[in-house]
């Protein structure tokens, strides 16, 4: 990992968590609907705080979502919690029916995503999420970086008009923002200072961003500059940033915990090739194969998921465009 | 769990009702013919149980349809949907002229309800969807206290889907006995007889077993339906589950119980033999002690 001041924070789930609380505590009308996975969302305190304002549905996770949608037909604003595997897949009917078709703003929240349950294995890894979402319509799709961007992420959540997706996973983040920095769904937030040219532009999501961050460090140690973007939302796609970032790179690097296929970097590499914006490109995720035992950090690291893995990458790709 | 006796309802307003069923009728395969589209055989199963349920039972109306505190309907087998479109075109959701668009280019009237048409409050179409998203919205009025009560028209072949036992679960759980699930009971689904298909008897044992209050219905009987539904909730404390038992194709003698008509469209000759056989029954109405 390179050298970092970065101060470490909480899980992102237990930010949630608290987040939920506070929200809450200010608005009645706010409900937690969960599939036996109050422990795992770290939802219990808030269901013991606030017993009417949650609905346990039980491992039944197409009910959960219809459930849900139907809460929130009514006027409530509906948190569904449960992993992130489970609920976007055989929980995907409901979400594309129920939810997104039928314009109910359900708050869909995909717990321990990507692989945060690591040699748990497949069965319980969420690689599939970004790229099943994308193709269906009505749905913003968010995977906040750390706890400030998790936080300002389920603020917006209430309020906001649209179904929506949020992902995140259980592991300690450090602290990546400065707290002045604004937030706004599906606008990316630039981590690196703002330069005319960069050598490499690091686009990540999620909790990538943190490995992407640290490779930006590596980099300039070695005199290499880069853009490192948080683009937390997925949808709604943040065009100008990714758009800047790549006019002014000499290579693009995308980084997700997510497939190779369908996620940030097939939706990075289909704008920019629509928008003429020629430029090398590399994947960074999880290949298209029977994904490896280990843990979250293992598995990160295997693939490249690193610090050290995407810088690099980025020696590689800079090296193959000389 | 008996069948319910007669209702000594007024004989004015269950002869307006059954007018209306006549009409829905006519109004579904109009609207069938025109769009050569359509879902005739379940369409004309369940339009008595729409009839009674918008003209007798629930309080929705076009007045209220934007307020949250009233009754609520789902259609969740959306494929029926041209029996809902009568009903509400009549109700005055929107004009009967809208009905010449339905699945047409640009339309809002596709063939599975959707909320783009005033007067449909959940969309539907995919089988198992509708008992959860009913059982949301009966949950929500409970907690809020309000009265509401959420009504659901499921087909019989959708009842495999195991959502609907997911919901069914929840329903009890939560003591909804402010949601009424009413199976079309029509024991014919697109590829045979729903017990060939895939047996799901002893349904009233199933719901039974699941928590509901299960009554049995003809559910292309008037009468007895305004019976029944005066008789809600079945049980304090349970969800209502009515086995309404029905004609596939029912009203028009050479669609009943013919597996085809699932979502056959009357051809030319057809759809005269069909009017000419409603407008007999409307005129058998019109007798002394006029049945449908």
């Amino acid at each position: 990992m390179g050298n970092s001041n970065l101060t470490i924070g909480k899980t992102n789930l237990d930010t949630f968590a608290s987040t939920l609380i506070e929200l809450a505590t200010l608005d009645r009308e706010v409900l937690v609907v969960t599939s036996d996975s109050r422990g795992s969302g770290r939802v219990t305190p808030f269901a013991d705080k606030f017993p009417e304002q949650i609905v346990e549905i039980g491992i039944a996770e197409q009910n959960l979502v219809g459930v849900s949608a139907g809460l929130a037909s009514a006027g409530k604003k509906v948190f569904v919690v449960s992993p992130a595997c489970f609920l976007t897949a055989r929980a995907l009917e409901q979400i594309k029916n129920d939810v997104a078709y039928s314009d109910h703003p359900v708050k869909v929240i995909g717990i321990s995503a990507g692989v945060s349950y690591g040699s748990l294995g497949t069965t319980h890894h969420s690689l599939h999420d970004f790229a099943v979402l994308q193709a269906i319509n009505n749905i913003d799709i968010v995977a906040p970086a750390d706890n400030f961007e998790t936080s300002e992420v389920i603020r917006a959540a209430i309020h906001h008009p649209r179904p929506i997706y949020i992902r995140f996973g259980k592991k300690v983040m450090p602290n990546l923002h400065a707290t002045d920095v604004h937030f706004e769904i599906g606008k990316a937030i630039q981590l690196t200072q703002e330069r005319e040219k960069y050598d490499v532009a690091l686009i990540a999501i999620g909790e990538t961003v943190t490995p992407a961050h640290l490779a930006g460090q590596i980099l300039e140690q070695k005199g290499i500059t880069s853009c490192v973007l948080s683009l937390h939302s997925l949808r709604p796609f943040d065009e100008e940033a990714v758009r800047q970032a790549a006019e002014r790179s000499k290579v693009v690097i995308t980084v997700e915990e997510h497939s190779v296929n369908g996620g940030l970097g097939s939706r990075v590499a289909s704008f920019l090739m629509q928008a003429r914006i020629f430029r090398p490109l590399h994947i960074v995720g999880i290949p298209d194969e029977h994904t490896i035992t280990g843990s979250q950090t293992e598995i990160f690291n295997h693939y490249g998921i690193s610090a050290d893995g995407i810088s690099k990458t980025a020696f590689d790709l800079l090296e193959k465009g000389k | 769990m008996t069948t319910t006796s007669t209702h000594p309802l007024d004989k004015q307003k269950i002869l307006g009702l059954r007018r209306k069923s006549i009409l829905y009728r006519k109004t579904l395969l109009e609207m069938i013919y025109r769009a050569n589209a359509g879902h005739t055989g379940g369409s004309l199963s369940c339009v008595d149980i729409l009839n009674v349920l918008y003209n007798h039972v629930m309080n929705i109306t076009p007045q209220n349809f934007n307020v949250s505190d009233r009754d609520h309907y789902i259609h969740s087998k959306g494929h029926s949907v041209e029996a809902l479109y009568a009903v509400l075109a009549d109700k005055g959701f929107f004009s009967y002229d809208l009905l010449d668009t339905v699945e047409k280019y640009k339309s809002d009237f596709i063939g599975h309800p959707t909320r783009s048409v005033f007067g449909i409050e959940q969309n539907t179409g995919a089988l198992g969807h509708g008992l959860s998203v009913a059982v949301g919205m009966a949950l929500a009025a409970k907690r809020d206290g309000r009265s509401d009560r959420v009504f659901t028209i499921m087909g019989d072949g959708e009842l495999t889907e195991g959502s609907i036992w997911e919901a069914s679960t929840s329903a009890a759980h939560y003591r909804l006995d402010n949601l009424i699930a009413i199976v079309d009971r029509n024991t014919l689904q697109i590829s045979g007889p729903t017990e060939k298909v895939m047996s799901m008897e002893p349904l009233e044992g199933k719901f039974s077993a699941f928590g509901f209050a299960v009554r049995h219905v003809n559910g292309n009987n008037i009468e007895e339906l305004t019976a029944l539904f005066e008789k809600l909730p079945f049980e304090i404390g349970k969800p209502n589950l009515v086995l309404a038992h029905t004609t596939k194709g029912n009203g028009i003698s050479f669609m009943e119980n013919q597996i085809q008509w699932h979502h056959r469209v009357p051809t030319e000759e057809e759809y005269a033999a069909a009017l000419s056989e409603l407008e007999e029954a409307e005129k058998k109405l019109e007798e002394p002690n006029g049945q449908l």
